[in-house]
C-alpha cells in the first residue's frame, strides 16, 4: 500500500486538539484563580474568572461545530472518529468545569464584604488536586496514554474525602453558632463546586480511555453526600 | 457458507492465500482491502465463477450447507443457481425487462407455464424494489433503464432463480448516491431471505450496509490474505489490526 496524505482531516484533528487543550488550561487557571480570589479576598480576580467563562463557552461551540463539520466532510473512521467524538464530549465537560469555577467566583463576589469564617486549608488543597487532575487528564489526552488517564481517575477519591471532611467541619461550625451559617454555607458551596470539578475531571479521563482504546466504561457510581447542592 | 483454508491460484500465481472465513447466514458480509488484494477473486470462488478462467484453481474447501462446492461430483452450474452474482457494472441483456428476469428460470425449467413465470418475474422485480417503476414497460429493453434501475434489474435476475446466497462485486461503483442508497436499502430487505457478500471500495458503504467485514491485504509475495474479520461495527470503530486502522482511515490506499 502507498502511504496517503490526509491533509484536511489531519489539520482538523490538530485544530480540535488545540482547542481542547486551550479549554483545559483555561479551566485550570480559572479554578486556581477563583480559589485564590476567595482566599486573598480579591474581587478583581473573581471578575476575571467570570469573563473567561464566556470564552470557554464559545470554545465549546467551536469544538462542537468543527467536530460536526469534520464528520460530515471527512467521514472519519476508527481512531479518527473516536478522537472527534471524545473531543466533543470533553468540550462539554470542560465547559461545565468552567461553570463550576465561575460558580466559585460568583460566591467570592457576593460575599466579598464578609470576613472569611476560618483560614482556608482544605479548600486550597482540593483545588490543588483538582487542577492537577485536570492537567494530567489533558496530558493523557495528548499522549494518548490510557494508563495515565486511569491513574488520574483514582485521585478523585481524595477529593471526595476532603469534601466530606470540610462538610463535617462546617456543619459543626453551624450547629455551634447559627450566626456562622451564611458564611459556612458559602464555603460549603465552594467545596461542592470543587468536588464536582473532580468528578468532571474523571469524566475527561473516561473520554481519553475511549479515544485511545475504544472502551466505553460506565461512569464510576458517585456517592455524593449532598446531591441537591450546586 | 464457509471457506476453509482456501487458496486461489491463477496458474502459478497465488492470488489469495489460506482464507478461512465463516459467512453468516442471512447477514451481509463486506470484503474490503486495497486494489489487487484478491477481493474479487475470493468472492468469485464462492460460486465457482473462477472456473471460467482457464488458469484458475482453488485449493482448500468452500462449503455450502456443509458440502464442498469444489468436490469432483459437483456441477458448477448448479452451484451458481444457489449462489448468484451481481457485477460491478450493471449488465442487463439487450432484451425486454421481462426476459432479463425470466432468463435463468427458463434455463432451469424450459417448460414453465406462463402464469407461473409471470408470477416469478413480478415477485423478483418486487424483491428488487423495481416493480413499480417498470410494471408498465416489461416489454421494453433492460438496457433502456437508468444505471441504478439496471442494477436492480440484475438483482431481480439473480434472485429469480431463488438462490441462497447473493454475491455482489462493487454493485454501486457505477451508480450515483441516490441509486446507491436504494441498493443498500434493498440489501437490507434481501438479507431477510438471502446471505449476502459484497465487495466494496467505499468504506462508508461497508460501514453502513454490512454486518460483518473482512479486511484483506496483499502479502509481500502479492498473495492476498485475510488480516481481520469481525463485526462491522468493531472494524470501523476499533479495529484490532493496525493495517486495518490505517486502511479504513485513509492512511493507505
Ligand atoms: N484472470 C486473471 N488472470 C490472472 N491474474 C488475475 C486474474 N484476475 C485477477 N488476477 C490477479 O489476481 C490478483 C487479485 O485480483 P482481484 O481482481 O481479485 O483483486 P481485487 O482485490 O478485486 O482488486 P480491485 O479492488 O482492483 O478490484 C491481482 O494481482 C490480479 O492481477
Ligand atoms: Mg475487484
Amino acid at each position: 500500500m502507498i502511504p496517503a496524505k490526509r491533509p484536511i482531516l489531519d489539520q482538523d484533528l490538530a485544530l480540535l486538539q488545540d482547542n481542547i487543550l486551550r479549554m483545559g488550561s483555561m479551566v485550570e487557571s480559572m479554578t486556581e484563580k477563583a480559589v485564590r480570589a476567595l482566599k486573598e479576598r480579591k474581587v478583581e480576580l473573581a471578575r476575571e474568572v467570570r469573563a473567561e467563562e464566556k470564552v470557554v463557552d464559545q470554545l465549546r461551540l467551536d469544538v462542537e461545530e468543527a467536530g460536526i463539520r469534520t464528520i460530515a466532510t471527512q467521514q472519519p473512521l476508527a481512531s479518527d472518529l473516536r478522537k472527534i467524538i471524545a473531543a466533543t464530549h470533553m468540550a462539554v465537560e470542560l465547559e461545565r468545569m468552567a461553570d463550576y469555577a465561575n460558580g466559585i467566583a460568583k460566591i467570592v463576589i457576593r460575599s466579598i464584604d464578609e470576613p472569611l469564617l476560618k483560614p482556608l486549608i482544605d479548600i486550597p488543597r482540593m483545588q490543588f488536586i483538582v487542577c492537577g487532575m485536570t492537567h494530567r487528564a489533558l496530558d493523557a489526552y495528548v499522549k494518548e496514554d490510557a494508563n495515565l488517564a486511569r491513574a488520574v481517575q483514582a485521585e478523585d477519591d481524595e477529593v471526595d474525602e476532603l469534601y466530606k471532611q470540610i462538610l463535617r467541619e462546617l456543619v459543626s461550625y453551624m450547629s455551634e453558632d447559627a450566626r456562622t451559617i451564611s458564611r459556612a454555607m458559602n464555603l460549603l458551596f465552594v467545596a461542592h463546586n470543587l468536588e464536582r470539578l473532580g468528578d468532571r475531571a474523571t469524566n475527561l479521563c473516561e473520554r481519553v480511555v475511549y479515544a485511545v482504546t475504544g472502551q466505553l466504561h460506565e461512569p464510576k457510581p458517585k456517592k455524593s453526600s449532598i446531591a441537591t447542592l450546586g | 457458507m464457509l471457506a476453509e483454508n482456501a487458496s486461489i491460484f491463477y496458474g502459478a500465481f497465488r492470488a489469495v492465500a489460506d482464507v478461512t472465513l465463516p459467512v453468516h447466514e442471512r447477514q451481509i458480509t463486506a470484503i474490503i482491502g486495497p486494489s489487487g488484494c484478491g477481493k474479487s477473486t475470493l468472492l468469485r470462488a464462492f460460486n465457482r465463477m473462477n472456473d471460467l478462467v482457464q488458469s484458475a484453481r482453488v485449493e482448500g474447501k468452500i462449503l455450502l450447507d456443509g458440502d464442498n462446492i469444489y468436490a469432483p461430483d459437483v456441477d458448477a452450474v448448479a452451484v451458481r443457481r444457489r449462489v448468484g452474482m451481481v457485477f460491478q457494472r450493471p449488465n442487463p441483456f439487450p432484451k425486454p425487462i421481462y426476459d432479463n428476469v425470466a432468463y435463468g428460470v427458463r434455463l432451469g425449467n424450459p417448460r414453465i407455464p406462463k402464469p407461473e413465470l409471470d408470477a416469478i418475474v413480478e415477485q423478483s422485480l418486487r424483491g428488487a424494489a423495481l416493480w413499480d417503476e417498470v410494471k408498465d414497460k416489461l416489454k421494453e429493453s433492460g438496457t433502456a433503464l437508468s444505471g441504478g434501475q439496471q442494477q436492480r434489474l440484475c438483482i431481480a435476475r439473480a434472485i429469480a432463480v431463488q438462490p441462497d446466497v447473493l454475491l455482489m462485486d462493487e454493485p454501486c461503483s457505477a451508480l450515483d448516491p441516490i441509486a446507491t442508497i436504494k441498493i443498500e436499502e434493498l440489501m437490507q430487505t434481501l438479507k431477510e431471505r438471502y446471505t449476502i457478500m459484497i465487495v466494496t471500495h467505499n468504506m462508508q458503504q461497508a460501514a453502513r450496509a454490512s454486518d460483518y467485514t473482512v479486511m484483506m491485504m496483499m502479502r509481500p509475495d502479492r498473495a492476498g490474505e485475510m488480516i481481520e474479520f469481525d463485526q462491522t461495527e468493531q472494524i470501523f470503530t476499533n479495529p484490532r489490526d493496525k493495517r486495518t486502522e490505517d486502511y479504513v482511515s485513509g492512511r493507505f490506499g
